[in-house]
């Protein structure tokens, strides 16, 4: 599903992120991607994203290169990656459920698939009765369930989870991890990058660690591996 | 574009108008007294221009004939001008003809014709029509050389001057309505800033979500659209009734046909169209610099 040959970024100010990278990501993988602050995580999803562009190398996603895509063809390809943040980005403004339709309103979905597909996103995510409920009224488990329900309420291939426990305590977080598995189950390709070195530790899926933008380590059940 | 997203698009925009009121009031005023102006500056020319038109699609020429000239031989004349090239109508009138209509036009005042003491100071004269209205000059020329006219008048210096006064309007007009427009721009502009700024969470999270660039913006370009179209129906408003009742005082205290302005409704038509017309492009172009700026997307 996503194809990194040789990929380098710099930023502009000379940072070198990522530096010769080369990655695989199969389908219906679960990913953890670890490594200390600073390592290239961020950087590798905004790539995948189209946030940034590799300053070399390619990317395929689907087997197309995504950076040869124009512009305006962005959006297309963001509407097939649902994105979880650490600190949600709910819209205060919208309750619950406008919140996760929003992700269809921005798309043009018709109001029959929003009417359909907004009480499935919420029963998945186990929020069916907060869906007239404000975010601010919410935990900050329940926000970032909201999140996810939004993130792959348009049934997305490719879910990124840019640190979604950071914000959470221990429990609440094991409960996102055990909804982003479920989601898994269902075919959904998922990359999380993290620091919880316990959920990584017992979860055993695949890990790759990035140290100073080199992957240092990519196992299958692999665990967090640093004593942070 | 589904009807449903424009629905979308109009309710943000109407959201935000209602939030930055204040901006919003002050680009509308601004808007609306630019337009103003534009508008007055838009009915002197039009005025102008078809004063000057039908001016001079029916230049008289008139050829006073000399005092010594006897009415048999002023009569005669008639064969001699007509035959100059590019002559349509030539018409004679006796000094005692033009005598009796002076009389009429004086009304009461009769005593002035009689303090003339009988003398007529008229001279005969002929009204001419050309064919061509470019042919007055060469016509007048020609009826000049005639050794029993003494003097020719046509509206010449009227319509210069006209055309003289038409062209300063034009240009004091134009200078006052693009200053005026750039205040305009950039107070819609910074409008249309705040409401980026304010929703700069939202784009931000549009974006992650794969709305398309337009999507993010037609919100935007909208409310600078309204303010621009608000501020226009105002001075459209304006304008239309000080023109209406300034009209028509001119129409009830003087008689004059050359005070004919335009009332008709498709100059009113073209007058309102393009007051709005300009007051949707500026706050079109406000938040197009905004969103150029402030809208990285």
């Amino acid at each position: 599903m996503i194809n990194m040959i040789n990929v380098s970024k710099v930023y502009p100010n000379g940072t070198k992120a990522l530096t010769d990278i080369t990655l695989r990501i199969e389908k219906s993988e679960f990913v953890f991607l670890v490594g200390p602050s600073g390592a290239g995580k961020s950087t590798m999803t905004k790539l995948i994203f189209r946030e940034e562009q590799p300053s070399r190398g390619q990317i395929l996603f689907n087997r197309k290169n995504i950076s040869r895509y124009k512009q305006r063809e962005i959006p297309y390809i963001r509407r097939a990656i649902g994105v979880i943040f650490q600190d949600f980005r709910l819209l205060q403004s919208k309750t619950v459920a406008e919140n996760v339709a929003f992700a269809l309103e921005v798309i043009e979905a018709s109001r029959k698939e929003i009417r359909k597909a907004v009480p499935e996103a919420l029963e998945l995510v186990r929020l069916a009765d907060k869906a007239d409920v404000m975010p601010s009224e919410l935990s900050g488990g329940e926000q970032q369930r909201v999140a996810i329900a939004r993130a792959i309420v348009n049934n997305p291939p490719l879910v990124i989870a840019d640190e979604p426990t950071g914000n959470l305590d221990p429990d609440t977080s094991w409960e996102i991890v055990t909804l982003l598995q479920e989601i898994n189950k269902c075919g959904t390709t998922i990359i999380m990058a993290t620091h919880a070195k316990e959920i990584v530790d017992s979860m055993r899926k695949r890990v790759v660690a990035l140290e100073k933008g080199k992957i240092a380590r990519d196992e299958e059940r692999g665990g967090y591996g640093y004593e942070d | 574009m589904r009807i449903r997203t424009f629905g979308y698009f109009v309710r943000e925009a109407c959201k935000s108008l209602y939030r930055n009121n204040w901006m919003g009031l002050a680009s509308i005023g601004t808007v609306a007294v630019s337009l103003i102006i534009f508008g007055a500056s838009l009915i002197t020319v039009m005025n102008a221009n078809y004063l000057a038109a039908r001016l001079e699609s029916n230049v008289e020429i008139i050829a006073y004939l000399k005092d010594n000239v006897a009415e048999a031989e002023a009569r005669a004349l008639k064969e001699e001008i007509n035959d100059l090239p590019g002559i349509a109508k030539a018409e004679f009138k006796s000094k005692d003809q033009a005598l009796r209509e002076f009389r009429q036009e004086l009304g009461a005042q009769q005593n002035m014709i009689d303090a003339l003491g009988g003398k007529n100071p008229l001279p005969h004269l002929y009204v001419i029509n050309t064919i061509a209205p470019e042919d007055v000059v060469k016509v007048a020329e020609g009826l000049q050389g005639l050794k029993q006219v003494q003097k020719v008048d046509y509206g010449k210096d009227f319509v210069e001057k006209l055309f003289a006064v038409i062209k300063w309007v034009r240009i004091v007009g134009i200078t006052i309505i693009v200053l005026l427009g750039l205040a305009a721009v950039f107070l819609i502009a910074t409008t249309i800033r705040l409401t980026v700024f304010n929703r700069r969470k939202e784009i931000e999270i549009m974006k992650v979500l794969g709305a398309t660039n337009w999507f993010i913006r037609w919100p935007f370009l909208l409310e600078g659209m309204a303010l621009g179209f608000t501020g226009a129906l105002l001075a459209v408003i304006v304008v239309g009734i000080s023109y209406v009742s300034f009209t028509n005082y001119i129409q009830s205290n003087f008689n004059y046909a050359v005070f004919g302005l335009q009332t008709d409704p498709q100059f009113m038509l073209v007058l309102g169209g393009s007051m709005l017309g300009a007051g949707m492009f500026i706050g079109a172009v406000g938040s197009g610099i905004s969103m150029r700026r402030f809208l990285r997307i």
